[in-house]
C-alpha cells in the first residue's frame, strides 16, 4: 500500500533487490521486514487472509451472537471441543489468530500511509512535474500544425487549463497540468477512516454497557445494576456511569395475523406503551417498537422479544398466602407455546415447584396432549408438574426448577395428574394437600435490552470520512495534460497529450476536448501576427 | 388465499422468462456467427499484412490519434439481425419483469425485496436494466448471452425454490431501513453481475491471447476475435466493480447503522454481517489487486469471481442454510 491504491505507473513500484545481496545487519533486516510488511502485497495478502479467516465464525455458532448455539454445538461435538476450544472457535473475532491479522493489516496500512500523507503534502505544494521531451510515447496524444502565435497558443492553453481547474506550470515552450489531487487525498482519507473506525471501536468498547431485564405489563424497572437480569460491561465502566432514571411497561400490545391464510399468526406489529422518569424530570409516556428504540439519557432501550406472564397466588397447607407474584413464560414456538416456573420458597412444610406451560390458544391432540394453534390469547389454558423439597439456597434463574433436591407430586410420570388453571378455572387444588394455587391473571411481559455506547458518535463520523474518501478516491480522475508548441519555418506545431494516474476512462476524451476547444479558441482569437495582413 | 395481482404478476414473470428464453437463444446465434466472420476476418488479415504496415508508415498526417484503431465495421447483417431481435427481447422481457415486480410490490403493500423471492425478482430486473442502459454507452452485445442466461438460471431458481406467497412483513422488518439498506444491496449485487461477467470473459480472452502470443493455435474460440481484448475487459470490470463495491459498502453502513436500531448494536458478527464482511474484504482486495504487479490482470480477475462467488454463496446459501438474525427468506424450515 505504500503508493496510491490503483497508481499503476512504475515510478511508484519499489525496486527488486539487485543482483547483488550483501550482508544485512539486524537493522537492514528490520527495515526489509518493514517495507514487506508495509508493501502492497502483504496488504493484499492480508486482506485475502482476513476474508478467510472471517469464515469459520460464520459455520461455527459464536458466543457473542448466539450463546444456545455454542451450547447445542458443544454437545453434538464432544469430540472436537478440545480443538475448538483452543483454537478459540467460539469467539473467532477476537481470537488471538483473527486479531493477529487484522492488527498486522492496519499495522501494514498505517506504515504505508504516513509516507504517502509526506509525499502527497509535496505533491499539493508543488508544481506540476516537467514536460516530457517525447509527448507522442505517451497513452493519449495528438499533434496538429498550422500557422501562428506560439506564445499566444501557450497563454490560451494555460488559461484554459486554470479555468478547467488544473493545476499548470509553464516550462518554456510547454505547459504541464496536472488535476485530481483530490483522489489521493480521498485514498488517504478512506485509509485513516478505517484506523479511526478500528481505535473507536477499540477504545469505546471499555465505556459500553449492554443490560437484559424482563419486564412485564405494570412493572417498574430501575436502572440500577442490580436490577438487571444480565449485564456485560466495558473495562471503564463503573456502576457510576448508570443514570438512575425508571421506566414502567403500563401496556405491550402485539397484533397477529388473522386475515392472510398464508400469515395465519405471523406478528404484525408490537408496541410498548411506556412512562419513563428521569430524576428531576417530569414523567414522559412514551411508545417503545421493534425499530424505534427509546434515548433515556446516555442509554438506548430496545424491544428484542415479548412473551406471556402469569400472575399466581399460592397458599400452603395452612392457608397462609406463600407466594403472590408474576412468572415470565419463554416462548418454545411460534403459536407461543411457553414454558415458565413458579417457587413458593416459603410453603410450610416444604417449599413448592412448578413448572409447566402456558398454552394461549390450547387444543387438544387426539392424543390428548394440549397444544397452542394460535399466538394470540384465544383460549389460554395453563398446565403444571408439582415437586415439593429443597429449591436449593444459591442464586436462582427464574426459567428454570433445579428438581435434584425435590419430589414430583403431580403430572407425568406420576399417577396424579398435572394441574390445569385457567381464566375460567383460576384456582386448582395441589395434590397431597399441599395447598392452592390461583391464577389471578395473564398479561404479557417485554424483554428490554439497554445499551450505552459512547462510541458511536465517533464510529459514525470516522464511517463518513472513510466513505467519502472511498468515492473521490474512486471516481475522481487524476491526470496529468501537457501542451507543447514548437515553431519551426512559421508553422506552429500544437502537441497535445495526456497522462492517467490510475483508473480514468475519460482520458482520451480529456485530450481530444482540451484539443478541439484549444484549436477552436486558436482559430476565433489567432492573436496579434495574424491580425497583420500579410504583404502590406 | 391467491391475490389476484400476485397472480397477474407470476405471468408477467413467466412470460418475462419466455423472452428473456428467446433473448438467450438469438443472443448465442450472434456469438455462433462472430466466429464464422472472425474467420473471414481472420483470413483477410492474412492477405492484407502487406497493406497494413504501408498504413503506419503514413504517420505523417496532419492529425495523428494514439488511441487503438477502430475494427473495421464489417458486421454481417445476419449477425446484426440476431443481435437486434436479442436487445429487443430482452427490452420487452424487462418491460414485462418490471410489470411484474412493481404488481409484486402492489399486491404486498411495500417494496417487493421483503423475501429471497422477492429480491431475486427486483435483483435480475435491476440486472437486466444495467446492462441495457449499459449497452446505449458500451458495446456490450457479446456479454448478452452470459447475462440473459443467468438472470433466467437466477429467475429460474426464484421461481420454483424461493417463491412465497404475499405475506406482510415480521416487526423486524418494519423500517424505512427496509427500503434503503436492501435495495443498495440489490443494486450494489447487480453492478457486481455484471463485472463478474466481464471479468469471466477477460479471463478466457487472456487464455486465448497468452495462446497466440506464444505462437499457439487459438482457433478453438475463434469468436474470442471479435470480443475487446482482455485489457480493455478488465478496465470494463474494473469500472462496473467500483459501483459495486462503493453500493456494497453502503450496504454494509446502513446494514449496521439498521442493525442499531432494530438490534440495539451496530455490528454484531451475525452471520450475514459475517459474509457481508468478508465479500467487502475480498473486493478490498481485487482493487488492491489492480495495483499490484503479478496480480493485476488474470489475478484480479479471480479475484473479481471469487467476489461475486461469495455474493451468491452470501444470498443462497447463507439466507437459507445459515443460523442468524437475518431469517428473511420467507422460506419455512
Amino acid at each position: 500500500m505504500s503508493r496510491p491504491s490503483d497508481a499503476i505507473s512504475a515510478d511508484f513500484e519499489p525496486s527488486s533487490a539487485g543482483p547483488e545481496n550483501p550482508r544485512l545487519g539486524p537493522v537492514e533486516w528490520l527495515r526489509w521486514a518493514w517495507r514487506q510488511l508495509t508493501s502492497m502485497r502483504t496488504a493484499l495478502l492480508l486482506l485475502l487472509a482476513l476474508a478467510i479467516a472471517a469464515v469459520p465464525g460464520s459455520l461455527i455458532p459464536q458466543e457473542s451472537a448466539d450463546p444456545n448455539g455454542v451450547i447445542a454445538w458443544k454437545q453434538s461435538n464432544p469430540g472436537l471441543l478440545g480443538v475448538a476450544n483452543f483454537l478459540q472457535l467460539f469467539d473467532v473475532y477476537t481470537s488471538v489468530w483473527f486479531s493477529a491479522i487484522y492488527l498486522l493489516l492496519f499495522i501494514s496500512l498505517v506504515g504505508c500511509v504516513v509516507p504517502r500523507v509526506v509525499h502527497h503534502l509535496e505533491a499539493l505544494r508543488a508544481a506540476p512535474p516537467r514536460t516530457p521531451s517525447r509527448l507522442g510515447r505517451l497513452p493519449a496524444y495528438r499533434m496538429v500544425e498550422l500557422s501562428g502565435d506560439a506564445d499566444r497558443a501557450l497563454e490560451q492553453g494555460e488559461a484554459m487549463l486554470r479555468r478547467r481547474r488544473y493545476r499548470v506550470q509553464r516550462y518554456g515552450s510547454s505547459i504541464s497540468a496536472e488535476r485530481g489531487y483530490l483522489r489521493e487525498t480521498g485514498n488517504l482519507l478512506f485509509h485513516t477512516g478505517l484506523v479511526g473506525i478500528l481505535v473507536s471501536v477499540f477504545v469505546g468498547g471499555g465505556f459500553t454497557f449492554t443490560g437484559q431485564r424482563v419486564v412485564a405489563e405494570g412493572q417498574t424497572f430501575v436502572n440500577e445494576q442490580q436490577a438487571y437480569d444480565s449485564i456485560s460491561t466495558g473495562r471503564f465502566f463503573g456502576d457510576a456511569s448508570l443514570q438512575p432514571y425508571s421506566l414502567t411497561l403500563n401496556r405491550l400490545t402485539v397484533k397477529y395475523e388473522t386475515q392472510n391464510l398464508n400469515a395465519l399468526g405471523e406478528p404484525l406489529d408490537y408496541t410498548a406503551d411506556v412512562t419513563t422518569k428521569v430524576p428531576g424530570q417530569a414523567a414522559k409516556h412514551q411508545v417503545l417498537k421493534v425499530n424505534e428504540p427509546l434515548t433515556i439519557g446516555a442509554t438506548q432501550v430496545y424491544l428484542l422479544g415479548n412473551g406471556y406472564a402469569a400472575s399466581f397466588t399460592i397458599r400452603d397447607a395452612k392457608g397462609k398466602v406463600v407466594y403472590g407474584g408474576t412468572v415470565p413464560f419463554r416462548p418454545q414456538d411460534a403459536d407461543n407455546t411457553s414454558l415458565g416456573v413458579v417457587k413458593a420458597f416459603s410453603a410450610d412444610p416444604k417449599p413448592i415447584g412448578m413448572i409447566g406451560f402456558l398454552y394461549p390458544t390450547a387444543q387438544k391432540l387426539k392424543t390428548g396432549a394440549l397444544t397452542s394453534v394460535f399466538p394470540d390469547l384465544d383460549n389460554p389454558v395453563l398446565t403444571f408438574n408439582v415437586y415439593t423439597g429443597s429449591l436449593g439456597t444459591g442464586p436462582q434463574n427464574v426459567y428454570t426448577l433445579d428438581t435434584t433436591g425435590m419430589t414430583q407430586v403431580a403430572g407425568p410420570p406420576t399417577s396424579v395428574k398435572g394441574i390445569q388453571l385457567s381464566p375460567s378455572k383460576p384456582t386448582a387444588t395441589l395434590p397431597d394437600g399441599l395447598g392452592t394455587v390461583h391464577l389471578d391473571g395473564i398479561s404479557r411481559f417485554a424483554a428490554l435490552d439497554i445499551h450505552h455506547d459512547p462510541s458511536q458518535g465517533w464510529v459514525a463520523g470516522f464511517v463518513i470520512i472513510t466513505v467519502a474518501g472511498l468515492i473521490t478516491s474512486l471516481l475522481v480522475p487524476r491526470r496529468r495534460l501537457w501542451l507543447r508548441v514548437t515553431e519551426e519555418d512559421g508553422t506552429m506545431r500544437l502537441e497535445y497529450a495526456g497522462l492517467a494516474r490510475g483508473d480514468d476512462p475519460a482520458l482520451d476524451r480529456a485530450v481530444a476536448e482540451f484539443a478541439d476547444e484549444h484549436l477552436h479558441l486558436l482559430e476565433a482569437d489567432p492573436g496579434p501576427r495574424e491580425r497583420v495582413p500579410a504583404g502590406v | 388465499m391467491v391475490n389476484p395481482l400476485d397472480q397477474l404478476s407470476v405471468m408477467l414473470l413467466l412470460s418475462a422468462m419466455g423472452l428473456y428464453a428467446v433473448a438467450f437463444v438469438a443472443f448465442a446465434l450472434d456469438l455462433a456467427r462472430r466466429s464464422s466472420e472472425a474467420q473471414a476476418l481472420a483470413d483477410a488479415a492474412a492477405a492484407q499484412t502487406g497493406t497494413a504496415t504501408a498504413v503506419a508508415g503514413m504517420g505523417g498526417t496532419a492529425t495523428l490519434v494514439a488511441a487503438p484503431p477502430k475494427a473495421p465495421a464489417t458486421a454481417r447483417p445476419s449477425r446484426r439481425t440476431a443481435a437486434r431481435v436479442a436487445i429487443t427481447m430482452l427490452t420487452i422481457g424487462w418491460a414485462l419483469h418490471l410489470g411484474a415486480d412493481v404488481l409484486r410490490g402492489v399486491a404486498a403493500g411495500r417494496v417487493p425485496w421483503g423475501n429471497m423471492y422477492e429480491f431475486s425478482m427486483t435483483a435480475t430486473l435491476l440486472i437486466v436494466g444495467i446492462y441495457l442502459l449499459a449497452l446505449t454507452r458500451v458495446d456490450l452485445k457479446f456479454l448478452g448471452a452470459v447475462i440473459s442466461g443467468l438472470v433466467l438460471v437466477l429467475l429460474g431458481i426464484a421461481t420454483v425454490g424461493f417463491r412465497v406467497a404475499v405475506s406482510p412483513l415480521p416487526p423486524a422488518l418494519q423500517s424505512y431501513w427496509l427500503v434503503i439498506h436492501v435495495f443498495v444491496a440489490i443494486l450494489g449485487t447487480s453492478f457486481l453481475t455484471l463485472a463478474a461477467a466481464l471479468s469471466a470473459v477477460q479471463l478466457v480472452q487472456a487464455r486465448r491471447e497468452r495462446a497466440l502470443a506464444g505462437g499457439r493455435s487459438a482457433d478453438r474460440v475463434r469468436l474470442l476475435a471479435t470480443f475487446p481484448t482482455a485489457t480493455r475487459l478488465e478496465n470494463l470490470a474494473y469500472r462496473v466493480s467500483i459501483v459495486g463495491f462503493i453500493l456494497w459498502t453502503f450496504t454494509l453502513i446502513a446494514g449496521a447503522i439498521w442493525a442499531d436500531h432494530a438490534w440495539g448494536r451496530y455490528w454484531g458478527w451475525d452471520t450475514k454481517e459475517v459474509w457481508t464482511f468478508i465479500i467487502w474484504v475480498i473486493y478490498a482486495g481485487y482493487l488492491h489487486a489492480r495495483a499490484t504487479r503479478g496480480w493485476r490482470g488474470n489475478g484480479s480477475g479471480w479475484l473479481n469471481l471469487i467476489g461475486y462467488a461469495a455474493v451468491l454463496f452470501n444470498f443462497g446459501i447463507v439466507n437459507v442454510f445459515f443460523h442468524g438474525l437475518h431469517a428473511y427468506s420467507g422460506l419455512t424450515s
